[in-house]
């Protein structure tokens, strides 16, 4: 087993409307797309965002696009009319998200 | 417009403070290509058109798009010569003045009178009734000075002016897809309630929507995702077919690149639920969507399905907002940060024994913690923060009282002789905000419509 951060296996892009934040999350390999579905879980989100107390975090699945959209809601401080924060859109959450760590077997890191 | 195979959609701006020069080279790609094609910008944010609107109050001739010249002046003669329709929400809170922006830059280029439209029906300040823009406050700004409160349209009028032989067709608020897709709808000729067709068309307009953002910008992090010649990123261009199928690519040679990468990322962009991305147009759906490469900085985008269009309609409603006061110093070199944290500390007490003790005060340390963490300070109250070599302490704070933003900017300024060892380089600042709210109506309550301007 091995940890690596989520940077590694993907990228992904932060969208905001209101007081709402949306990420979504692309793998780099297809093959890790299931790794992803498993450990980049509705609950690991909440917990990485729990200072901003979300009120729900939902996840969709895009298998054809090897992908994952989340939608965290009520986490910009009202928005970015209202935020106090110098990004006052949230933008910089994409990268917030690639900090997750994620764990590999032997065969998923040869891979 | 004749019926052709392929209709191609450039974007020449995807915000209102995108580069100037970026349609030139899109429209140099049209032209050499020949066949139909239109040209959009999307240069209209939520906030960007209630700018414009207190601009309108202070001027009636204005309130459209500052940029406008700038952006059309490289581009219009090219376009008008090539035949290739310009379809911009630049209009922004006076479409009619954008007009006029844009006979006399024409005249100034030697161009004879254009065949310019604009799109109206957005405002309802104008259009609804004052009880009833009343009624659709949400509660959370009920009595909030109205600036402005526009309701998103859709693609049909902008086709409507197309096929009425529109040279350029000028909108104020729009969905941003429509800019692209009404294009499509006089081209094709597609039903109103075609919806697999109407959402591809979405959807395409929401991958060039952005300008640059599907086309390597936004996405470059040097040895993970490297992108070429950045300093000249290419804007994108859209190939669309009768039956909705279409091609990702950019202008030729420009930076940048056109993958699959970058256009899943701009596919998911602001999506909710991708099963039901909503506009006034259509319910557009990607969960089916598929890419394939088709060639150097060409994507294949197909398998995107249409629901039908929502009863309803959704509006933005922007107020004034109060007043956000920042300042900044900067603490260097040993114990650095807790330099500027005690800095912070010290303007939060100023503010407090001052009878503002109400105010909530944000305090970054910029290269130890800041935008990452939230206005209340949980985030820095739950991490250890490192100590850094070079740190900028930002204190902000808002209210509705521009003497209270005020007294907070005095009192960074106060940092250089009351505050820690070596603080240097303040800034400050005292912006007027403006607050939104959204709201949804009935279709039927609005009429929107499209014409020709002398």
């Amino acid at each position: 087993m091995s940890t690596v951060l989520l940077h590694a296996l993907a990228h992904a892009r932060t969208g905001d409307k209101g007081n709402r934040s949306s990420i979504g999350l692309v793998a780099f390999d297809p093959a890790d797309w299931p790794l992803l579905v498993e450990q980049v879980t509705v609950e690991r989100v909440a917990a990485l965002f729990a200072t901003r107390r979300p009120t729900r975090v939902a996840r969709y699945l895009l298998p054809r696009l090897h992908a994952l959209n989340f939608v965290i809601d009520d986490v910009l401080d009202g928005g970015v009319n209202s935020s106090l924060n110098l990004d006052t859109h949230g933008k910089s959450l994409s990268s917030l998200l690639l900090t997750l760590a994620i764990e590999r077997n032997h065969s998923q890191e040869t891979r | 417009m004749a019926s052709s195979p392929v209709l191609r959609i450039g974007c020449g701006a995807g915000f209102s403070g995108d580069r100037w020069d970026a349609a030139v080279p899109v429209v140099r790609t049209l032209v050499r290509a020949g066949g139909p094609a239109v040209l959009m910008f999307e240069t209209l944010a939520e906030r960007t058109l209630a700018l414009a609107q207190l601009q309108r109050r202070r001027d009636p001739d204005a309130g459209w798009e500052p940029s406008l010249e700038r952006f059309l002046r490289p581009v219009l003669a090219d376009c008008v010569a090539a035949g290739i329709p310009i379809v911009g929400n630049f209009g922004a809170a006076n479409p009619r003045g954008a007009a006029a922006c844009i006979q006399q830059l024409a005249a100034a280029l030697g161009l004879p009178p254009l065949r310019i439209a604009v799109v109206e029906g957005d405002d309802l300040l104008e259009s609804l009734a004052p009880q009833r823009l009343h009624d659709l406050m949400p509660p959370a700004i009920a009595g909030k000075a109205l600036v402005s409160a526009n309701v998103y349209l859709g693609a049909r009028e902008i086709a409507g002016a197309l096929r009425g032989g529109a040279q350029v067709v000028v909108t104020g608020r729009v969905a941003d897809p429509s800019l692209a897709l009404g294009p499509m709808l006089a081209h094709f000729g597609w039903a109103m309630d075609d919806w697999d067709r109407l959402a591809a068309g979405t959807m395409a307009g929401h991958l060039l929507e952005c300008g640059a953002q599907v086309a390597g910008g936004y996405f470059a992090d040097p040895g993970v995702k490297d992108v070429p010649d950045l300093a000249h990123v290419g804007f994108p261009i859209v190939e669309m077919h009768a039956d909705g199928r279409f091609v990702v690519t950019k202008a030729a040679g420009t930076g940048g690149c056109v993958d699959r990468r970058t256009v899943t990322e701009q596919l998911l962009y602001e999506l909710h639920d991708p099963a039901a991305y909503l506009t006034p147009d259509v319910v557009a759906d990607i969960t089916r969507a598929e890419l394939h490469e088709d060639g150097r900085d060409r994507i294949a985008v197909r398998g995107i399905r249409g629901h039908a269009r929502p009863p309803t309609l959704k509006a933005t409603l922007c107020h004034e907002g109060g007043w956000l006061g920042e300042g900044e110093i900067s603490y260097a070199g040993p114990n650095a940060a807790a330099r500027a944290k005690l800095a912070g500390e010290i303007v939060r007490e100023r503010l407090r024994s001052q009878g503002l003790g109400h105010l909530r005060v944000r305090c970054d340390l910029v290269g130890v913690s800041s935008v990452f963490a939230d206005d209340d300070g949980r985030w820095n109250d739950a991490h250890a923060l490192p100590d850094a070599p070079d740190v900028r302490l930002r204190v902000a704070a808002a209210s509705e009282q521009r003497a209270d933003v005020e007294l907070l900017t005095r009192e960074v300024l106060a940092l250089y002789t009351c505050g820690p060892a070596g603080g240097g380089g303040v800034r400050t600042a005292l912006t007027p905000r403006l607050g939104s709210a959204s709201c949804f109506l009935p279709r039927e309550w609005l009429a929107p419509r499209w014409g020709f301007v002398a």
